[in-house]
Order: C-alpha cells, then structure tokens, then sequence
C-alpha cells in the first residue's frame, strides 16, 4: 500500500498555521469581549470580614462586581470534589467565590468584569477585602504536627488514608537478612506551560444557549459540570479547547472557578466575557506537585534481591482535593517500577496544607514514585558494595512473566497487571547508550579537570492509557474529504498529525485528505480526556476502529456497484478497487455520494446519487433496514485496563567543587512505549520530559514561606529551564507492542519527565559521596551538605575518590 | 476630569502611528496600554503572545526597527513611528501573490521544533532578527545557535529541536545566497 502511514516520522499539520501566527489560542478569541479579573486572597488562612466595592463603582467602564453574596443555587455549593475515593474519608473544596474562609493565597474572592482588563484590574485594586488571618499550615511535616488545622472540621489535617499491601510485610521484614530505613523529601514544582488557563463565554439569548472556550483538557466535562452548574440543560451548552499552549496536566483540572464565572457573567450582562490568566494568578491560583515525604523500609538478601518493602508517604494535597488522591495513588502503585517486589506495603496519608491545590502535573505521582524506588536501589547497592546497575538487574520483573501481576490497585481502580515490556533489555540499552561501565575514566578525566563527576541512573514503568473509554468519528465527504473528530484534546502534542497518519493508514487515503478536530463538544460529545499518556492509546484506536467501520461500509458499497466480491476489494489512495484488476475501480469520494440517496442534486457530484440516477431494486427501500445514510461512523475504544509503558534514564554530571554549580554532562533515555505511531512526536515528547525532569531535579521549586506566601511566583523568580540548562539527549528505542488494543500502543507523554529526579539525584549522590536525601538540590544546598560534618556519606565514597 | 493626587493618570490617550509588518497603521490608545497588547487588541494581530507580561520568557518578542525586543515591556506610544516585525510579517509574498515562508520557519516545521507553538511566534522573530543580522555566509557556531535560544523559555521541545532548526535555518540561508 502506498498510503501505510503509522511509524512515520510524518511533519506535523498542525503546524502551518503556528508558525504563522494563526494559531488560535484562548485570548486571540473575543476582541470585543468584557474582561473579567479577581481579587484573590493575600492570606493564607483567614476569615473573610467584610467586602468594600465602594471605592471601585465610579471606575469608568466597570460593568459588574461579584462575591459569594451573589452566587446562586449550584454556584453557591462548594466545587465538585471530581475524583471521589472510599478512602478520601474528608473531602473538602472551595467554593468559586470564597464563601467566608480563605485557604490559600490566590483564592478568588470577587470577580470584576469591566470594559477591558486594565479597568478590571483598576476596580478589582479599589475593592477593600478585609480579614481575620488564622494561623497558617505549610509543608507536609507541619501537617503531620497538626498544631494547627487548614479546615476546622478536619483536625489531624489527613484528608485520606490509603493503604495497600500485597502480603505480610511485617513477616517478610523480619525474616529479610537485610534491612535499611530512610526518610527522603521531594518539593513541589508545577505544570507552567506558556499560557496561563483562560475562559471565553458567549450567551446566545436568541437561541438561549451557550458557548464557551476553555485552554482545557477536558472540554467534555468541562460542559457537563457548568450545565450543572448554571443549571442549562446539556444542549444548550457547547464548549471547545481552541488551541492551547501547553497543559501538562494543571488544565485537566475543572471546573475551575474561573470555568463556571465567566459563562454565569455571560449570561447574566448578556455581552461575551473573558477571563486570561496572567502569570502571577497561575502561580498562585492554578495547581502545583510533587511534594511529599517518604519513609522506606527494605528488606533484601545477600544478593541485593529485595524481599520485602513498605513505604508509607506523607503527600501534601495543598488546600483542596478536587481531584481526589490520584496523585498519590499513581505514587504508591507506580512505585513498584520494572521490580518483582515478594512482598510490598504502602500506606499514604494525603494532607492538608494553606497552599495552592495539587493535581497531576505530567508524570503525576510517577516521579515520586520512581524515587522512592530508585532510591532505594541505590541504597542496597551501596549497603552491599555492589553495582547499581547490577541490583537493579537482579529484582527486574523477566520478559517470560508476562502478564506481571503487582496484586495492586491502579488510579482507575484497575489492576495493576502489566501487559508487556522487556525490562533487562531496556538495562542492557541503557549501560551501553552511557557508557556506565567506563564510569571510572570518566571520573579521573573530571579531577584532572578539577570536577567530580557521578553517574546515576533510574528505571521506571508507567501505567498509560487508562479508560473508561475514548471514541472517534470518521466521515468520508462526497469531496473525497476524510473528516475525524474524538472528544479529547490537544495541547501539542500533534493529535492532528497522529489521529491523520492512523486514519490515513487504516481507511487507505492520502493524509492531505483527512482533517481531524479535538476537543469540540459540537463535533464529538462523549470523551473523557487528556491525561495520563492516553490519548494515543485511547483516540488513537478509536480512531482506527472508527476507520475500519467506515472501510468496511465503503468496501460493501463499493462491491454492489463494481458487482465484485467485498474480499476482493481494498482501498488504496483514496481508491476502491478489486485487487489485482486495473481499472475496476471506484474513487471513496464516489462511495460516499453514492452511500447517501437524494432527492436533490445540489451539485455535480450529488447528480450520482438522486432517485432517477441509481438503479435500485423496487423491493427494497432505499436506506436498508439497520443501515444509516453516508459514508461515517462512530466507535469507541474501551480498554480492560492501562497499557504500561516502560524506560531507563541515566544521568552523567560534573559538580564544580568551587561554586558548587550541578551540570548534567550527559542524559541518555531508553525508552519502549509499544508501537511507535510517529517517532519524530515521541522523541519530541521524550525532550520536554527530561527538560522538565532536569527543571525539577535541580532548579524547579515552589519556595512558601512560613505564612503560606509564595516568594517566587514569577519566571524570574521560579526557575525553569532555558535551552543552557538542558543537557543533550541521547535516546535508544525499544519497541514492545501491547497486546490490550488494536494498535499495540502504549503511551508517551509524560514518560520523559518520571525518572530525572532519581537519576539525578543518584549521579550527585555518585559525585559527592553525600547521601541525597531531598530533592530539588540547588548549589547552595549542596555546598551546606559538603560542609555539613555529620551528613550521611556512601559506602562508595571510599572507592570513587569523593571529597572528604 | 479628576485625578487624585497618589495615582498615575491612566486614562490619558495618545494616537500612535507605527509601521507594521511594511503597513502604516494607527491607533489611539491609552497611554499605558502595552505594545503586545496594542498589536493584539488594538491591531488585531494576535500571533504575538503573552507568556509572562514581565520580560522574562520572551513569547512576546518582536522586532522594532530590525531589533528583538520584548513587547510586554514596552509602551504602545515608545513604538511612534518605529517599524515593527510580528510573526505574521516573517513570512514574505511571492510574485504570484503566494506565502513565502521564512527560513526559520520552515526549519521549525521541519525539525519539529515546536509542540503546542504558543512561545513558538517569539522563538520565531528572535532567531529570525539573529540570522538576519549576522553574515549569512558564516557557519553558524554552536555558541551562535546558544545565544540565538538561550534567552526565551519553551515548556514543551526542551531545546533540542529549536536549536537544530536554528542550524537548518542558517543552511538554508548559506545556501540561498
């Protein structure tokens, strides 16, 4: 076939119009609509005591103000907790307006809509919110203590309690020849992408109905929950994630309060509203990740084999959860990685702290669990005078133990049964991709230089993919015009292109004919979303599916009309056409006329298709009973459970012994998601991860003060990286194909960010000697361990020549 | 009109005329609107975006007279008769009224050096003004290609395709010559 797409590295449709400037993002839409901007919380913890407008009412070009006071129904009940648990035991999530007590800076309190944003923002600065601050909890060994609570009714500040074990920990450890105990950290970093969220609403009071933008992940439910909300029946709301400029998981989150008071001022002034978020209120009033404290035990014998481990994590969720204890669910089930863990206990308590929310940023819980994993490793190699690589290559789960069965509950509240992988395959990959075995001269070549250099590494397996479901539509055009559309969404990640190069694949047309769309409840309704590495899992074999119903329909249509047999039939270039008989053909643009009987020839093509153009039997009617009219249809891809994907990072740095600075010399990825739709996507995909991964280990961090005030909430300040501090990427590829969907695909999105942390940590543990025991680690930091005399040094130490 | 005395006057207006991608245009704007919001709101051009609004990630990076310059950070009335360059100006028309487009971006395209393209326009209209301000006729050097990214933030790519379509856009232009 000439038209076999899938694994190409296919250019990107999406990109003609970016690279121009005609790229439609949530503030390009609604030039002329009304601004809406917040005044939001400066406190932490407080009682809200009074709301002033006065001084904002003679701003010229204010329209309206809005507090709690004026909520209504729905809109006065606290947001959806979206993601309940049995073991979330106390629930608890603001309101769109504060109603009463403020949890954290950057919650909205009074939404003002003016004119444009400067007014807006001039009103928003005269209205005087007055306060009774509380006392304040940041940091999770601070809600541990609880001496104070961030909710009243929630004392002890533990949200949830989530527990699973796989057998009897407490036997297995004391039984273990070995044992060794740790408390590690890990801080809180964020999503950021380049733009901010954002909500554009229109009411159509004509037609009574409603129309709102949202730089979402989730469009689907986005409108269900402000259906709900305002109390608008389903059809008479319609919401579209225009293009958007990044997401990595903080716009998965809805409805954000933002989401349900643009549309309610839309419809209460009857003028288009809008609302962008700027940098600071994303900072402040968004969602951040990552922080948690980890205590481990292990268990292992005198070959490094782990026997039993049992982890209890401390999880700080910020101030709300509204999307329940996913994170640190993917934390306690990820955690196991590529390992055969005998025996394996955790315990999570998830809690509350005067900060921003946490929900999934890209990796979502993976990167901690990685580094509770990985740590871990580490320590037994180090404990026992071995190799790290080799400890981890005696606990890997074997490619002949397929399917593996972990006994563990994921986040969709499925099994934990990895489908596939080769995970010794993926260590070998790596050792040799960098150069782990000449570690050693690598390091003499950096003292001669003056530097110390560690090597590290982490291994990690990662759950994509999850359902409940994603479908596609796929309709042939009497134009020869492939349109597809699936609900979820797209913040560049190519869906254009990847959707295109399957249908183009399966359904047997040039890819210039086929167009896709995302994220438009108008065009597909029923969706879940972006998230969890599962949209090409996901959309992908919908869309196939959804091609292959459509080959199959065009291919009988086509069989009538060529009077051939269906199996002698296929579709090449936008061509039916009986195989291995030049000529007898049928161009798909011809099905697709021919599959819709008309009375009216509205034009040339439609001629074909009319009631005095078709020869038909008089004994049938002209639609068969069970068929539908057009050449389209609609499939949905329900899996049993997640596809797990696999990878090894290492990580090669050069410290200066001076100043203490952390370079990553070399970064090498081996990384297997399965069936590779379109490599040039997934290396792109495997970059920005481990630029994010690199952002977290070394720069990236949340830095509250001890009043629950965010210091560094600007990029100034909040240091991600530029191009200087992202080291080269090496990446050998290993494909292992999923068995659960059609396509054999696993995902890709958030692998490159999971194991930075852990590898990184592990290659500065390497260099210095210094036990690493939380993480970011900035040069200032590392020069206090360095001088810090009673901190931890590595058995290694006394081999690799670290500092004294 | 009353201004109290501890605030600026925000509402006084000034009409700007400014050249914009090689057309004269006008608008009369207050006199703290921004540049990036008058090429957006007032212009109608909203390939430029706004990342941060206070300098640092370079989104908004346009050029005034040939030169980089963050227009979050300028005033609409500092461009008074400047001319300014937007990514909706990099590319050039062709004899038979066709699009053109810049080296630079057909090297982003390329070697997909952009995912969801919202820091994209600025990457765009950065490197293009370095290209175009050096000796065409050079390699280009790795320390060349460093400087030209290393002052703008993408969360997306991690660098590593910018900079090779930084080398591929500086080929294109050596051998265009």
């Amino acid at each position: 076939m000439t038209t076999k797409l899938f694994g190409e590295p296919v250019r990107r449709r999406e990109d003609a119009r970016l690279i121009t400037g005609k790229g439609r993002y949530l503030d390009d839409i609604g030039a002329n609509a009304l601004a809406a901007a917040f005044v939001r919380s400066p406190h932490a913890h407080a009682r809200i005591t009074g709301i002033d407008a006065e001084a904002a009412l003679d701003v010229e070009g204010l329209v309206a103000i809005y507090t709690y006071e004026d909520l209504t129904g729905p809109m006065a009940e606290p947001l959806p907790v979206l993601i309940p648990h049995p073991q979330l035991h106390a629930p608890r999530t603001g309101y769109p307006l504060a109603n009463g007590v403020v949890h954290h800076v950057g919650e909205p309190v009074v939404m003002v809509v003016a004119t444009d944003r400067y007014v807006a923002e001039d009103a928003a600065e005269r209205i005087v919110v007055t306060y009774e601050e509380l006392p304040v909890v940041v940091g999770v060994d601070a809600a541990r203590e609880a001496r104070a609570a961030v909710h009243d009714d929630v004392p002890d500040n533990v949200a949830a309690r989530h527990h699973q074990e796989t057998g009897d920990v407490e036997a297995a450890l004391a039984a273990a020849p070995h044992t060794l105990s740790f408390t590690q950290y890990i801080e809180r970093s964020a999503c950021m992408p380049l733009e901010g969220k954002g909500v554009h609403a229109r009411w159509d009071a004509d037609d009574a109905s409603l129309r709102v933008y949202s730089s979402t992940q989730a469009s689907t439910s986005v409108r269900a929950a402000i259906a709900a909300k305002l109390e608008l029946s389903l059809d008479r709301v319609e919401v579209i994630a225009p293009d958007v400029g990044g997401g990595f998981g903080v716009k998965i989150v809805h409805p954000w309060p933002e989401e349900l008071l643009v549309p309610m001022a839309a419809i209460r002034l009857g003028r288009e509203v809008k609302w962008a978020e700027d940098r600071r209120e994303h900072f402040i009033g968004s969602a951040h990740e990552r922080q948690q404290r980890q205590e481990i035990t292990v268990g292992y014998d005198d070959d490094g084999r782990v026997t039993a481990l049992d982890v209890h994590v401390w999880h700080d969720n910020g101030a709300y959860t509204p999307y329940g204890i996913i994170v640190p669910i993917v934390t306690a089930t990820q955690l196991v990685g590529p390992y055969a863990l005998p025996v394996y206990r955790v315990v999570v308590e998830s809690v509350y702290t005067n900060t921003v929310i946490v929900t999934p940023y890209r990796g979502a819980g993976r990167p901690q669990g990685c580094y509770a994993m990985e740590r871990t490793m580490d320590r037994i190699a180090d404990a026992l005078g071995l190799d790290r690589a080799e400890v981890r290559r005696r606990n890997l789960i074997t490619p002949d133990q397929f399917p593996y069965d972990h006994r563990l509950t994921f986040q969709d509240g499925r099994p934990v049964i990895y489908d596939s992988g080769d995970y010794p395959g993926l260590l070998d990959k790596l050792v040799a991709l960098v150069g782990w075995d000449e570690a050693e001269a690598l390091r003499a070549d950096a003292r001669a230089r003056g530097k110390l250099l560690g090597v590290g590494m982490a291994l990690y397996v990662e759950g994509t993919g999850p359902g409940p479901y994603e479908g596609g539509h796929v309709q042939v055009l009497g134009s020869g015009k492939v349109l597809v559309s699936t609900g979820l969404t797209s913040q560049g990640q190519g869906h254009e292109t990847v959707f295109a190069q399957i249908v183009a694949s399966e359904l047997g047309v040039p890819i210039d004919d086929v167009e896709v769309h995302t994220g438009d409840t108008r065009r597909f309704a029923y969706a879940v979303g972006t998230f969890a590495s599962r949209a090409a899992v996901m959309s992908g074999n919908a869309v196939a599916l959804a091609a292959r119903g459509v080959r199959e329909k065009a291919i009988r249509i086509a069989a009538e009309v060529l009077e051939a047999n269906p199996e002698d039939l296929e579709i090449d270039e936008g061509l039916v056409q009986v195989k291995g008989t030049p000529g007898a053909s049928i161009p798909l643009r011809t099905v697709a006329v021919l599959s819709n009987p008309l009375r009216y020839a509205f034009d040339e093509a439609a001629k074909q298709a009319t009631q005095f153009a078709r020869a038909g039997s008089d004994d049938k009617p002209p639609v068969a009973p069970g068929d539908a009219p057009g050449l389209e249809h609609r499939d949905y891809y329900s899996p049993i459970r997640s596809t797990f994907a696999s990878g090894a990072h290492a990580a090669v740095v050069e410290i200066d012994p001076q100043t203490w600075e952390i370079d990553v010399v070399r970064y090498a990825v081996v990384h297997d998601c399965g069936n590779v739709v379109n490599p040039m996507i997934v290396e792109g995909q495997v970059h920005g991860g481990v630029a994010q991964g690199v952002g977290g280990a070394l720069y990236e961090r949340m830095a509250y003060d001890g009043d629950g005030q965010l210091q560094n909430a600007s990029f100034m300040d909040f240091l991600m990286p530029y191009a200087s501090e992202v080291p080269d990427i090496v990446i050998d590829h290993q494909e292992t194909p999923s068995p659960l969907n059609p396509l054999g695909i696993k995902g890709a999105g958030e692998a490159g960010v999971i194991p930075g942390t852990a590898a990184i940590a592990s290659a500065i543990e390497d260099a210095t000697g210094r036990r690493i025991t939380s993480m970011p680690i900035s040069p200032t930091e590392l020069y206090d361990l360095m001088r810090d005399e009673t901190a931890e040094r590595t058995a290694a130490s006394e081999r690799t020549g670290a500092p004294a | 009109m009353t201004t109290s005395v501890d605030r600026p006057q925000t509402d006084a207006e000034r009409t700007v005329s400014v050249t914009v991608n090689g057309v004269p245009r006008e608008a009369t704007v207050p006199v703290r609107r921004v540049l990036s919001d008058l090429l957006r709101d007032d212009l109608g051009l909203t390939g430029t975006h706004v990342g941060c609004a206070h300098g640092v990630c370079g989104s908004c990076t346009v050029m005034v007279d040939g030169d980089p310059v963050r227009s979050c950070l300028v005033l609409a009335v500092q461009v008074q008769g400047a001319s300014v360059t937007t990514v909706e100006g990099l590319a050039r028309e062709d004899e038979r009224g066709g699009q053109v487009l810049h080296p630079v971006q057909e090297a982003f395209r390329e070697c997909h050096a952009l995912q969801c393209g919202y820091c994209t326009p600025g990457f765009l209209v950065t490197i293009a003004a370095g290209l175009e301000a050096r000796d065409a006729a050079e390699e280009i050097s790795e320390e060349e290609v460093d400087e030209l990214v290393g002052g703008n933030l993408c969360r997306c790519t991690g660098y590593a395709n910018i900079k090779k379509a930084v080398r591929h856009a500086a080929a294109t232009m050596r051998d265009g010559q």
